[in-house]
């Protein structure tokens, strides 16, 4: 069943409509119900087009957010061959919050890691809606060590909204385990190309995502907390969420113009949700053009490459 | 917190405060957060701002840690780059350049980082403190780029690097550049480990944040001061998520140091020779009191006991 979001009222209510047009049609009067079909038809994409074509960042925070858009396992199961998880940090215990380990991209022998919120409602707790505790980012250092061990380029898929914020997690050293993790990310000699495919939230999303290519999907969101952690930082008061991410330029738009990502992978008409196998595609296509700009440079060169992208974030604003 | 104190506090204290005000500076007394003793300012001050008594540790502004870590009070003070003025135009009730022009003028400092180098016993150092009393210590772009320099100076100089951290986490008004701030900063500590130089995290209260999930959590040595909250998720954030109420020194020095986080938790009066002896080790340098040339290294050697 299709679930819409507060703002796409406008355009359900075409689509019902169009719907119950077409209930009717089946009941005989095809001929005279085809044309209105058609016409309502028309209306609800070009509807859909243009209020897709100017979302609000708190709006595309929903659909960052929508149920029904596509998470990391559904990236992996479309583009990845051969995919083989490995599980645990080899120190405490298995956190399915990321999920890691290697496959094929067009063929060739990559490491894939990222964060999976869970598609129902038993996913969603297992996976603890992507949301990692240190043990999942001390198993994303450990699978990364093997990638660039073996030489295999990285690929992460980035999908939370924030690190868990825990006693447990506290007390294993959540920070700790960020910081390791991002340090790892930053000294592979293997390329890394990380895409933000929903919600990059906070230093839960930059431990995987400190990348020789950033990309981000046309709606996602990348912010330094989510928009109800800003406001409850700024304000007191999570419920102004909707300010925070007014105010807070949240949007792949702002963050290209920012130089903090490196391009951006458009996404169907009416977000991810409505075509995931489309979105699917195009980030598989940006993340292959991505890796191919490394081939044939050695550690060193990757290495400086990327340590040299992140100090400029921020000196030619 | 609620203590037999707490009348006199509300009633009595601003009665004298205002009366005093006109001729005295303001904190003219201090009250104990631990244990609502009223401490004269000047008392705390000389005792490198650790309330006698109840040992309990205040902040620490950046001038004053600087001049009271380095020999003599002398250090250089490293220049800092410029970075962009409110790249977001982030405005709430105020807007982030009043914010920021306000604490500039309560501080005098252009942002929340500090950078020196001197020497602290006579061993060339560098060192950054972070001043929570600047947007409580947040990491923007400007202490980012402060926290670089400090990595990037110890390299060129060679000396170990210092850092003493106090922050609430990431600066919100700088938005995803703040959070740009943890590789960023990271990047530069990479510079200094391939270079084989000591890198000591002094984590003082608070340390949170951002800051705690990159360069604060990366030291070769992590030093925490007594009674510290340092964490990830702020205490409030996770009580709200967790619905529970928190335990014990939760988040405390302490409770790190038992968790493996932090090596060692040291009074404020320890920490000069503690650091220094540690910059001495790890750089192979003659200890302090050992005899100079005309007698090798009889007492480094001389403190290696076999373990009972």
């Amino acid at each position: 069943m299709k679930s819409y979001l507060d703002f796409e009222k406008p355009v359900a209510e075409l689509e019902a409509k169009v719907e119950e047009l077409r209930a009717l049609g089946e009941k005989g009067d095809a001929v005279a119900i085809g044309d209105d079909i058609q016409r309502l038809e028309a209306k609800a994409s070009h509807a859909l087009s243009e209020l897709y074509a100017a979302l609000t960042p708190w709006q595309k925070t929903q659909v960052a957010r929508h149920p029904q858009r596509p998470h990391f396992l559904d990236y992996c199961a479309g583009l990845i061959t051969d995919f083989t998880p490995l599980a645990g940090d080899r120190l405490f215990a298995e956190d399915e919050a990321i999920v890691g380990g290697f496959g094929r991209l067009d063929g060739e022998p990559v490491c894939v890691i990222g964060q999976e919120k869970g598609s129902t409602t038993e996913a969603r707790i297992r996976h603890n809606f992507g949301m990692a505790k240190p043990e999942g980012y001390r198993k994303a250092v450990r699978i990364m060590e093997l990638a660039d061990r073996f030489g295999l380029p990285v690929v992460s898929f980035v999908d939370t909204a924030g690190a868990y914020p825990g006693i447990g997690a506290e007390e294993r050293g959540q920070a700790e385990a960020i910081a390791r993790s991002t340090e790892f990310s930053l000294g592979l000699g293997v390329p890394n190309v990380a895409i933000v495919i929903g919600e990059g939230g906070s230093g839960g999303a930059i431990a995987i995502a400190t990348a020789n290519r950033v990309l981000m999907l046309e709606h996602a969101i990348y912010t330094v907390a989510s928009p109800e952690a800003s406001a409850s930082i700024l304000w007191r008061d999570s419920g102004r969420a909707q300010d925070a991410a007014t105010n807070m330029k949240i949007t792949a738009q702002d963050l290209l113009r920012f130089g903090v990502i490196d391009g951006i992978v458009g996404e169907p008409v009416g977000g991810a949700h409505r075509d995931p196998q489309a979105a699917i595609i195009a980030a598989g296509k940006a993340i292959s053009a991505a890796l191919a700009d490394f081939r044939g440079k050695s550690p060193d060169q990757v290495r400086d490459l990327r340590a040299a992208k992140f100090l400029a974030i921020g000196r030619s604003l | 917190m609620d203590t037999p104190m707490n009348w006199i506090a509300n009633v009595v204290r601003p009665k004298i405060r205002s009366l005093l005000k006109r001729d005295t500076p303001e904190n003219l007394w201090i009250k104990c957060p631990e244990t609502g003793q009223m401490v004269f300012h000047k008392d705390v001050e000389n005792n490198l701002f650790v309330i006698p008594g109840s040992n309990h540790h205040m902040r620490m502004r950046a001038p004053a840690r600087l001049a009271s870590f380095f020999d003599g009070g002398a250090f250089e003070d490293v220049p800092l780059p410029e970075v962009p003025l409110d790249p977001l135009k982030f405005r709430d009730e105020q807007r982030y350049v009043d914010r920021l022009k306000n604490s500039r003028a309560k501080t005098g400092q252009p942002d929340a980082v500090k950078v020196g180098v001197g020497t602290v016993e006579g061993l060339t150092i560098t060192a950054a403190v972070q001043d929570f009393d600047f947007m409580g210590g947040s990491l923007g772009m400007a202490a980012g780029e402060a926290v670089v320099k400090g990595f990037e100076t110890a390299l060129e100089r060679k000396t170990p690097f210092v850092l003493f951290a106090a922050s609430g986490g990431a600066r919100m008004q700088e938005g995803i550049l703040s959070l740009m701030q943890m590789p960023r900063t990271t990047v530069a500590r990479r510079r200094l480990y391939d270079a084989k130089l000591p890198y000591i995290v002094v984590l003082t209260n608070p340390t949170t944040g951002g800051v705690t999930a990159s360069y604060a959590m990366l030291g070769d040595v992590h030093i925490a001061e007594p009674g510290a909250l340092i964490g990830f998720a702020g205490p409030r954030v996770i009580e709200q998520t967790i619905r529970e109420k928190l335990p014990d020194g939760f988040q405390r020095a302490e409770y790190l140091k038992d968790h493996g986080m932090v090596d060692m938790v040291v009074h404020r009066h320890d920490l000069k020779p503690t650091i220094a002896r540690l910059c001495r080790l790890l750089t192979k340098a003659p200890a302090r009191n050992a005899v100079p040339a005309q007698a090798p290294s009889p007492a480094p050697a001389a403190a290696v006991q076999p373990a009972a």
